[in-house]
């Protein structure tokens, strides 16, 4: 028998989210990430360097061993939670989570010496596979012939950003590779506050950092796929806040907008929806910190579920809006592209139910 | 405070001073009562120790490993879910003695006489009234779709007794006696073919005024505290993972692989993550009231488990096919328990519908949701501070 997840929010937790907030209010609000896209430098360095340098939070998921914080997937998720509130354009779900669970899967002195300098903030690393590649899942790989990497790779996220490539070649081996010497070429993304680019290898020399890729990518897809959920939760929850603040204010018919019953019941089929993400991400979490044998599922189902909910938080967040809500200057459409970009990423909800269907003895006709 | 270990001491004093294999059932579930062991949260005396409600899990664990009886939940769902929290709160020390018991141990069946034609949604425009007779209340009216009134003993009825104040104002509580020679029970057929529920006629009906629940005139506040268990109970059962209608489909789906085909199978897989999603919300509600910290979530988990119901039941009828066009049992009956998820698939998807009307519809919950949780502006009313006689009808 496997015993209970924790569903709830501990005192730390809640802590440690009033100070990852308290940060993004400062500096990260709308505005400034409007700005920030439209520019040539899409990332907001300096918010990374006080996130990741300044409260240690790249190092969650790194024990204190390797120059870590030693906490769990739980804090983890508190902070993407955040993070996805603000549609913060920092690499934190691509280097300190999924690039970071990849190294620590490899062992060996080179991933470990990896794994302190991302713990650190001062090393961004992005694990080089195409951003829908979801656990179980296949994803093209490049080459590795002579002792350098050759081959194409069309998109990858945070790559831009990124000053070590963790990168699958065909021969089963995983590679670090300075960005320096590959060919970054940046796409123009639907979402741009976690912009793609494609990546060239010509002869590119990689440290192997193990010898059977298969293990390390599998653990980083699943932790980023699982974790991804909390990230959709903090959008989905300030879509439906924000929503809810502007209809109460918007005046029409001599009246507020958000009195009308149409809106109250979406609202409100919307709140219980969002409450059910919230149950499944804190499962996903708690199970990926556990370690428990319910893992798997646990993140299958959460990432099934939170699509769908997140894309129809930021639509209803849109077209409750009104005309205002088309518009480049107001920030919805931030939220509506990073929504529907995470649909894609990890894994869709598709791909998601037909894990489920395995892990759950449902199967296909 | 009681802890684990001392009401596991508890537990086994009363299975070796009664031992289930020996003792009539009766019997036991009195003495379990006697003992604390009911519902350890109610308070010394009535059935409880004034433990933790989460500690209930390990009375109930012991008992079922040593075979024990039990109160047979499904047939007194009212009585534990409505009435007793209810009771508790604004019942006298003679009311709360006289009922809590027989209740707890299914010896007498509760109904709930709230309802009427004219009063459904809108329950506080109810006119069955309640005249005041010396020392008693003299109850004229009709109430409707009362279920397992024919089973009941007793009933929780809300009546009119002051027709010339608004219409939440003039309410009270009452406990009504079902065998009361004013009190006639007329079954109503369901959509499932048999009759769940009632038409209950109030003819001169004599309540005397110690069996009023709380204040006159305070019956809607008192009814609150019953409807909002009323919602509980029925969105909130803590099952395992396929514990409810999700569980007979996939069973299905893995013995009949000849039934599947990929559109079902795409909607049986949504349906599953839903239910099981719905699961971990009822989960985390239930760690947040353990922690002390009760959590919106509860006014949501009824529309969840409504809709989810109906999709799985419906989709269920058919996965099944050819069978799904038939019916176990057209036959009208009175049956003795409310049961959403036995006999076949037809009779859950039937019976599935009423879940979004039951104990409050489920666009009267988005809007509770919409007001109360979200804080979005109340309906515009016409009827708060007008009195009651003067609404149309
Ligand atoms: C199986 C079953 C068992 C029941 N058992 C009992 C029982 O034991 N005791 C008891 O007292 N009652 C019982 N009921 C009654 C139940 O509580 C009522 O049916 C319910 O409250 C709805 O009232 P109504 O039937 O008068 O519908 P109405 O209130 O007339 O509603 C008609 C429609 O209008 C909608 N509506 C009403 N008001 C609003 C609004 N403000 N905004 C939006 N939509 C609205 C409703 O959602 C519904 O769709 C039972 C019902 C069922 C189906």
């Amino acid at each position: 028998m496997t015993t209970q997840p924790d569903l709830l929010y501990s005192e730390e937790e809640d802590a440690l989210r009033a100070a990852v907030r308290d940060l993004l209010t400062d500096h990260c609000d709308p505005a400034a990430v409007l700005a920030r896209i439209a520019s040539d430098t899409p990332h907001d360095r300096s918010l990374w360097r006080t996130l990741a340098q300044s409260m240690g939070l790249a190092g969650l998921l790194v024990p204190e061993s390797f120059g870590g914080q030693g906490a769990t997937h739980r804090e983890a998720a508190v902070v993407l939670e955040e993070l996805g509130r603000s549609v913060a354009p920092v690499p934190y779900l691509t280097s300190a989570v999924v690039a970071t669970e990849a190294l620590l899967a490899c062992g060996g002195e080179e991933a470990a010496g990896l794994l302190a300098q991302l713990a650190s903030g001062q090393t961004v690393a992005t694990l080089a596979v195409g951003p829908a590649a979801r656990p179980g899942g296949a994803h093209p790989v490049v080459r590795h012939e002579q002792g350098a990497l050759h081959g194409e790779l069309t998109a990858v996220a945070d790559a831009a950003v990124a000053d070590v490539l963790l990168v699958p070649a065909r021969d089963g081996g995983l590679y670090a590779v300075n960005t320096e010497v590959v060919t970054v070429t940046p796409k123009v993304s639907l979402d741009l506050t976690r912009p793609l680019a494609a990546l060239t290898f010509s002869g590119a020399p990689g440290r192997r950092l193990t010898d059977d890729a298969g293990p390390a990518v599998q653990r980083a897809l699943r932790t980023g796929a699982g974790l991804l959920a909390s990230e959709q939760l903090g959008l989905a929850d300030r879509c439906l806040t924000e929503t809810v603040r502007y209809l109460k204010e918007r005046r029409q018919f001599n009246r507020p907008v958000g009195g009308f019953q149409a809106l109250k019941h979406r609202l409100a089929g919307l709140w219980l929806e969002i409450a059910g993400l919230r149950a499944a991400a804190r499962n996903a979490a708690d199970t990926l910190a556990t370690g428990s044998e319910d893992t798997d599922l646990a993140v299958a189902v959460a990432q099934a579920y939170a699509a769908p909910v997140a894309v129809r938080a930021a639509e209803e967040a849109l077209q409750l809006h009104g005309g205002i809500g088309m518009t480049w200057e107001h920030p919805v459409h931030l939220y509506l592209k990073r929504a529907k970009a995470d649909s894609i990423a990890y894994g869709t909800a598709g791909g998601h139910r037909a894990a489920v269907a395995e892990l759950a003895d449902l199967r296909a006709p | 405070m009681t802890d684990s270990t001392e009401l596991r001491t508890r537990t086994r004093e009363l299975l070796a001073a009664h031992p289930p294999a020996a003792t009539d059932r009766l019997d036991f579930l009195r003495a379990r009562f006697d003992a604390g062991l009911a519902w350890v949260h109610f308070p010394e005396g009535l059935g409880g120790l004034g433990a933790p409600r989460s500690l209930q899990a390990v009375v109930d664990a012991e008992l079922e490993a040593a075979g024990a009886p039990d109160n047979d939940p499904r047939r007194i769902g009212i009585g534990l879910g409505m009435a007793a929290p209810t009771i508790l709160r604004f019942g006298t020390e003679e009311q709360k003695r006289r009922f809590l018991r027989p209740l707890w141990t299914g010896e007498e069946v509760w109904c709930q006489l709230f309802s009427e034609p004219g009063a459904g949604s809108d329950l506080a425009a109810l006119g069955t009234r309640a005249v005041r007779d010396e020392g008693a209340w003299v109850v004229n009216g009709q109430k409707v779709w009362t279920s397992s009134a024919h089973a009941a003993r007793w009933a929780i009825l809300i009546a009119r007794t002051d027709p010339d104040v608004p219409k939440h104002q003039g309410i009270t509580y009452f406990l009504c006696d079902m065998t009361d020679p004013g009190v006639e029970v007329r079954p109503l057929r369901q959509i499932t073919g048999e009759a769940e529920f009632n038409e209950v006629f109030l003819t001169d009906v004599r309540i005397p005024d110690s069996r009023r629940l709380g204040e006159i005139g305070d019956g809607w506040r008192v009814a609150q505290t019953t409807l909002m268990n009323e919602r509980v109970s029925i969105g909130g059962m803590r099952l395992p993972r396929e514990g409810g209608m999700i569980g007979p489909v996939a069973k299905t789906w893995r013995e009949r692989p000849e039934l599947r085909t990929h559109d079902l199978h795409q909607r049986l897989l949504e349906l599953w993550v839903e239910a099981e999603v719905a699961r971990l919300t009822g989960e985390r509600l239930r760690q947040q009231l353990v922690a002390g910290q009760p959590g919106p979530e509860g006014s949501g988990m009824k529309l969840a488990f409504a809709r989810l119901n109906q999709e799985i039941s419906g989709l269920e009828v058919e996965l099944v096919g050819e069978e799904g066009l038939l019916y176990d049992d057209w036959s009208m009956r009175r049956p003795e328990l409310v049961d959403f998820t036995g006999r076949e698939a037809g009779y859950r998807y039937l019976r599935a519908k009423g879940n979004s009307i039951e104990g409050g519809t489920s666009e009267v919950l988005l809007n509770i949701v919409a007001e109360r949780v979200l804080g979005l502006p109340a309906e515009p009313r016409t009827d708060k501070d007008i009195p009651w006689k003067d609404l149309a009808r």
